[in-house]
């Protein structure tokens, strides 16, 4: 005989205006076992909680029944109010009234009797219900940052300089991302390199940092706090003890001289030879061959590098390696692309030369870019006179690109406005832009610097065309304010191309075992009260692989991955739900049918031997940590020796028989069919 | 290959020589085309500025009747194929509307049958490498701009057609005859249609605009696959001539035509005698005459 206790919230008006809130709570005081029933507006609140801690104390409960909203948000607030009352929290289980019941009906009356029969049913449970406890598991202090670009760099500072050891993976050559990339940043106009070398150099020195730079992540088994994780290491066919980076190799190979192979960190603007470092500030200094577009590679001669390296670093016979590394805590810092070149044959983008992506203008500024910092026509070696910016090139643009909106166009347009009139005087800048969204601080402040103060003529419209008419390029477009069609005469184009997910983001989702949204983006676990989390526990995100955002942001977000991967490492040991399978190893006959069923390889052969190691018999055995509690193993066990914990079949079948007690109800008696016929 | 053809009242008046090309190019490259019994006026643009339900009835009666024949529906017409897909689409959409036209039309409809325009019937159905074969005396040397007008690919999710701003199906049917296609800027903008009618001055403009951009891209001829186009591009360059002071004496053919000639039909046949802009001389220029 169990003495349950049942609490009906009105969820304010949310469940109250289509349950009557007031009769589930009489109905429920009549049910077996209920010693306690009551309703009140918001059970969730701190009176809510003080009323049922109260009632436990008062009545003497042995089981709570919260008949409120569903459990994914509050299951959790209640089981822990239940613990400061000494209570096991694993006897307050949720009736859930609101998303299944009052938000989907709109007649009072059948909704109030289907909440009494949720209720009825779980009150039958909790009937049943078993205190369990937590389960530890032991956490590896290690963290795996995925990307080195900002939001990459940051977190694995912030974790290092917490004394915690961080292995950082980076896909390219160089860490650095696209920030490396930039020439100055809004909206202060200080310098992306300037900024950002020495954070790279503190990647590369840091004695709690392992930089696996020309890598990329295999595979990743485990869970939070447990995690192993394979990392192959491309070849680079140098050898980094060796090599002193004096970067002769670079100097002396004989590809890309003729712009047969183009520097991917110069967006496509400069050629670069097969052995090469991507940027003289690149981290780590060392060069990689480029194995596809090397001569050695490609017929077997040349050998150039090898030749006058003198530190005799150069190793051809290097292999794709493999390395092994446990963490604890992974943070996804991946980036992103941008949305492809020649998508809008009305821009003409790969077919005129004069007209070219944020980034490629961005390299054009940068002093360290192919033209030294002068902006030039790619067509001719000229400066220009007239320079049109589009913004929203495939963001905001359902039809023809992508939904959302790149955020960080506005602004970096209004920057690049304002470096055109520094860098190339007498220079004209025309913005074609649909709405300005300069939402951080200081950033509107920024734009009207732009237009008022740097000369930008802002035109609100959408460019239909562009076309070359002699030298110059004739930009078609709308201006929406007079209502009229304007041409422009551009020298330069530059388009503000939409921020898309990195190429094959999806397929490192797969590996990590985290959600994606339709347009690749990784998907945190709340949009609001956890933003750096997934729902995979242990797994962070950081940057742009999230959702498009600026530096500011993207630094933000690494930090507070950061801290969340520290507070993870704070512990001992980890706190796990105790809702896992077990098996009852005196019935289990050890077929092992339940182990190819397990999605989480957590069953494994158990051996049970007597005091002389007799081999008595071979049962299944559950690992507490990589179970995940899905009942696949229970269902599947033909003794039925594996129970879920929380779940198991007393309980479900309980609550079973009490739904089809209600059914029996409404279906007619034998003697009425008759009667009926 | 056996279509159900809709010639439209154009391509059986004023534009004769596009409905004779499209019979001989398409007798000469063995595509069959069997003329829908008792076809209507698409409606046009009178029927889709007036009435919904009569510029959707007006297409889809056609549309029934060649569904009964148990074939895909060819039309040379920009704007014949336009109206029509409007229509498919049009009660694709909505169950009660696609009810009153069917009991409208009086004709059962199931909409099963695929509407395409001769171009993708030729360069997509098929197949340039076909048409590649057939070709025996191949345009060497004749530069061509391309002219899509706006009927034939917009609006995309409609007519579902390549690209709607850089589409390339001309182009690339051009260079199977063995002709050069010019790049140029003009290609899907407006010929000003029929404000060739109730607004000259804007036809003109706009036709002005496109032919001007084509001869600045040194072309030799322009190349359409739409009637009206043709009319207002061919008929109307003496009156532009007069208004603007410019000098454009360009040919203008349909891509049948064009392609008539690249395999061999004789000129007589084609009708292209019946062209305002006399399209002679640069044939001859390129030895094609």
């Amino acid at each position: 005989m169990a003495n349950i206790g049942v609490f009906v919230c009105w969820c304010g008006s949310n469940i109250a205006q289509t349950v009557d809130v007031v009769a589930v709570a009489k109905a429920a005081s009549e049910f077996k076992d209920v010693v306690y029933s009551v309703d009140y507006k918001y059970m969730c609140s701190s009176p809510g909680q003080n009323m049922m801690i109260d009632a436990i104390k008062q009545h003497n409960l042995d089981g709570v029944v919260i008949a409120s909203c569903s459990p994914r948000m509050h299951e959790s607030t209640f089981r822990s109010a239940a613990v400061l009352a000494g209570f096991n929290p694993y006897m307050v289980e949720m009736a859930n009234l609101r998303e299944h019941c009052s938000w989907v009906h709109d007649n009072r009356e059948e909704a109030t009797k289907k909440a009494i029969e949720l209720v009825r049913m779980i009150v039958a449970k909790v009937a049943r219900n078993a205190p369990l406890n937590k389960i530890y598991v032991p956490v590896t202090k290690r963290a795996l940052v995925i990307g080195g670009g900002i939001a990459g760099i940051q977190a694995a500072l912030d974790i290092a300089n917490g004394g915690v050891e961080v292995i950082m993976v980076e896909k390219e050559p160089s860490i650095g991302g696209h920030m490396s990339q930039l020439d100055e940043t809004f909206p202060t106009l200080d310098c992306s390199q300037c900024i950002l070398t020495p954070r790279m150099v503190e990647v590369a020195t840091h004695k709690n940092i392992t930089l696996y730079a020309y890598s990329e992540v295999d595979s990743v088994e485990g869970f939070v706090g447990n995690f192993k994780v394979k990392i192959k290491r491309k070849a680079k066919c140098v050898i980094e003890e060796l090599c002193t980076g004096c970067g002769l190799c670079t100097q002396k190979c004989p590809v890309g001289k003729k712009g047969e192979v183009m520097n991917e960190f110069e967006v496509g603007m400069a050629p670069r030879p097969a052995i090469y470092i991507p940027f003289p500030q690149a981290v780590p200094n060392i060069p990689v061959i480029d194995r596809e577009n090397c001569t050695y590679f490609k017929t077997g001669k040349c050998g150039v590098c090898a030749k006058v390296c003198v530190a005799k670093a150069i190793d051809f016979n290097q292999k794709d390696e493999i390395v092994e590394e446990e963490v604890g805590a992974i943070i996804v810092a991946t980036g992103y692309d941008l949305y492809p070149k020649d998508s809008y044959g009305e821009y003409g983008y790969g077919k005129f030369k004069d007209v070219i992506s944020g980034l490629e203008f961005e390299r054009m500024v940068s002093a360290s870019g192919p033209t030294k910092g002068k902006v030039l026509r790619p067509s001719n070696g000229k400066p220009p006179k007239n320079v049109v910016f589009i913004k929203c090139v495939g963001s905001r643009d359902e039809k023809h690109g992508i939904s959302y909106c790149s955020k960080i166009c506005c602004m970096y347009t209004a920057k690049h406005a304002m470096l055109l009139h520094h860098k190339c005087p007498g220079a004209k800048a025309y913005i074609f832009y649909m709405d300005i969204r300069a939402t951080g601080k200081g950033y509107e402040e920024f734009v009207k610097r732009a237009m008022e103060e740097e000369g930008a003529v802002y035109i609100r419209g959408r460019v239909s065309r562009i076309y070359k008419r002699k030298d110059h390029l004739v930009v078609v477009g709308a201006d929406t304010l007079t209502g009229k069609p304007v041409e422009v005469e551009a020298d330069l184009v530059v388009l503000a191309t939409a921020i898309i997910a990195k190429d094959g983001a999806d397929k490192l989702a797969q590996i990590l075992k985290i959600s994606y949204d339709t347009h690749n983006f990784y998907n945190e676990a709340h949009p609001k009260l956890r933003p750096v989390e997934t729902n995979t526990a242990g797994i962070f995100l950081a940057g742009c692989c999230q959702a498009p955002k600026d530096i500011p942001d993207s630094v933000s977000q690494g930090s507070a991955a950061a801290s969340k991967a520290l507070a993870l490492f704070s512990k001992k040991e980890l706190e796990r739900e105790p809702l896992i399978s077990r098996v009852n190893e005196e019935f289990c006959v050890g077929c092992l049918a339940c182990q190819p069923v397990c999605p989480y390889n957590a069953i494994e052969e158990k051996e049970i031997r007597d005091r002389k190691g007799n081999l008595i018999k071979k049962v299944a055995h559950i690992n507490e940590g990589l179970c995940m509690g899905c009942g696949a193993c229970a269902v599947t066990c033909r003794s039925g020796c594996i129970i879920l914990e929380g779940f198991t079949n007393n309980q479900i079948f309980e609550q079973i028989n009490t739904f089809e007690n209600l059914i029996s109800k409404f279906e007619p008696t034998p003697e009425e069919t008759v009667a009926k016929k | 290959m056996k279509y159900a053809y809709f010639p439209g009242c154009s391509l059986h008046s004023t534009a004769l020589e596009y409905g004779e090309s499209t019979k001989e190019i398409c007798r000469k490259i063995g595509i069959e085309l069997q003329e829908i019994k008792d076809w209507n006026c698409c409606g046009a643009t009178p029927a889709h500025q007036t009435n919904r339900y009569l510029a959707t009835a007006l297409p889809l009666r056609n549309i029934a009747k060649a569904e009964k024949m148990g074939m895909d529906m060819v039309i040379p017409c920009a704007a014949c194929f336009s109206r029509s897909k409007f229509a498919q689409y049009a009660v694709e959409k909505d169950d009660e509307f696609r009810k009153k036209i069917i009991d409208a039309v009086g004709l059962p409809y199931e909409g099963k049958i695929k509407i395409k325009h001769l171009l993708q019937v030729i360069a997509e159905d098929l197949g340039l490498e076909a048409i590649k074969k057939k070709v025996i005396k191949p345009l060497t040397g004749l530069n061509v701009a391309c002219y899509y007008g706006c009927l034939l690919v917009r609006p995309p999710e409609v007519t579902h057609f390549e690209d709607a701003e850089e589409p390339q199906i001309m182009e690339n049917l051009v260079k199977a005859m063995g002709a050069e296609a010019v790049d140029w800027a003009f290609k899907t903008e407006c010929c000003g249609a029929s404000f060739a009618i109730s607004n000259a001055e804007a036809m003109m403009r706009l036709t002005g605009r496109v032919i001007g951009d084509a001869i600045l891209n040194d072309c030799d001829c322009i190349m359409v696959a739409c009637p009206l186009c043709h009319a207002n591009l061919d008929m109307r360059q003496q009156q532009i001539n007069d208004a603007y002071g410019t000098n454009f004496n360009i040919p203008i053919f349909y891509f049948t035509e064009l392609l008539g000639i690249a395999c061999g039909i004789p000129l007589e046949e084609l009708k292209i005698g019946c062209h305002l802009t006399d399209p002679f001389t640069i044939l001859k220029a390129k030895q094609l005459c």
